[in-house]
């Protein structure tokens, strides 16, 4: 690892965006207790490429974002793997809050994006867990995320992250909190990275992120 | 229910599989899926008619709900929390919008290059979609009707066999004038379809 190319602590309650090119480490630290930051991500170069929720959970067989876990775009390819994290969840079902959306679109409109390229955003530091019963009723865990804990994602294309720390919508204390986002300089992914490895689609996504451009 | 016989729908047609459908439904219109063969996954997104910017939102209907599963009583919320349509009637007994929809692409990352040019859902979306500005920018994550996607509270996600089976329905009761759009999915990769797609007809009674 080596220096920090762009660090910028984002406000509580506020929104950030930032281009991040291919093959760094886009890391986001907590920086109170209950943090939570709104993040939707979309492929730098294509007018509507961007993260879908679903095919990232389901091709992983996973309801939560966690390492090494890649995030997958429409169009199936890797924006990021997560390389590590403090925390073993990350919510990804609720959506974002009011608050966050007014902040997102705000970043979104500089960009030339608008409403219509709102999606699933990761709810990064909350966790919502499902019960088995059958409506699947859902349970927010208050205290998940302390001051210091952090996730850290490695571009595997150049990636446009739009940011919001409002409070997570089902929080009860609505106590918005600050998050640093710092951007560095990725060592390249070997044969055996944890993402690669982790599943046979997580590597297909990976691989078809390299032929983005012949 | 003699309020909805289907000799008297205003609407009543059949999608076949791997085939989509768009069309209006009027506020306080009664829209009914029937799973004529069972274990289908109906890949179904609603749309303010009046502004399609203002569509079906799986992650605020999910947290608003407070719950992952539809059924009964389900509100199906837009992006800007309005309530589209509630779901009336349910003999399925649940329905997911986690899953979203198939794709080419994301066949060849779920089950390998040869799956890259089969039909997809997503595409079918986009290909209906276009007559209503529907593009896809304006595509989000829909529901599954029929569709068994069990979440644990371990975090897990798998895709099983379906609950559904012939005869089953569903139908939901439009809040304000409405756009649905449909895929029928025609993915034969997992079992959510039960290996083998089928049609579904819709059925519409609207308001007088």
């Amino acid at each position: 690892m080596s220096d920090v190319l762009v660090s910028h602590d984002i406000p509580a309650g506020a929104a950030w965006s930032v281009l991040v090119r291919a093959g760094r480490e886009l890391r986001l630290t907590a920086l109170g207790p209950g943090a939570n930051c709104s993040t939707l991500l979309f492929t730098a170069g294509h007018p509507v490429d961007r993260l879908n929720v679903p095919d990232t959970l389901k091709a992983q067989m996973s309801a939560t974002i966690r390492p090494p876990m890649v995030l997958m775009s429409d169009r199936g390819l890797a924006l990021c793997s997560v390389t590590g994290s403090s925390l073993p969840w990350h919510d990804a079902l609720c959506g974002h809050s009011a608050d966050a959306r007014r902040g997102l679109l705000s970043e979104l409109r500089k960009h030339g994006r608008d409403v219509a390229d709102i999606h699933g955003c990761v709810n990064f530091f909350a966790k919502v867990a499902t019960s088995d019963d059958a409506a699947g009723t859902l349970a927010y865990q208050p205290n998940h995320a302390s001051a210091d804990d952090w996730v850290a994602l490695r571009t595997e294309i150049d990636v446009l992250a739009v940011l919001s720390t409002a409070p997570h919508p089902l929080d009860p204390r609505q106590e918005a909190q600050p998050v640093r986002a710092e951007v560095w300089a990725a060592e390249p992914a070997g044969p055996d990275d944890p993402s690669r490895t982790f599943r046979v689609e997580s590597e297909r996504a990976l691989l078809l992120s390299k032929e983005v451009f012949a | 229910m003699t309020a909805f016989d289907p000799a008297t729908a205003a609407l009543d047609t059949v999608v076949e599989a791997g085939e989509g459908f768009l069309g209006p439904i009027p506020a306080g219109g009664t829209f009914r899926i029937v799973d004529l063969h069972g274990n289908q996954a109906v890949d179904t997104l609603f749309y303010d008619a009046a502004d399609v910017d203002n569509r079906y939102s799986a992650f605020d209907t999910v947290r608003e709900q407070g719950a992952v599963y539809l059924t009964t009583g389900s509100r199906l919320l837009s992006t800007r929390l309005d309530v589209l349509a509630t779901i009336t009637d349910d003999t399925c007994g649940r329905h997911d919008t986690l899953g979203g929809a198939c794709a080419q692409e994301s066949n060849v990352v779920r089950y390998g290059t040869h799956t890259r040019h089969q039909n997809a859902c997503r595409e079918t979306f986009l290909r209906y979609g276009a007559a209503a500005g529907i593009d896809a920018r304006r595509l989000g994550h829909n529901i599954n009707f029929f569709m068994n996607v069990p979440v644990t509270a371990a975090g897990g996600l798998t895709f099983v066999d379906g609950v559904s089976a012939p005869g089953k329905h569903v139908q939901v009761r439009a809040e304000r004038d409405l756009l649905v759009l449909i895929s029928n999915c025609p993915q034969v990769n997992n079992p959510c379809n039960g290996w083998n797609p089928t049609p579904v007809r819709l059925l519409g009674w609207w308001p007088v």
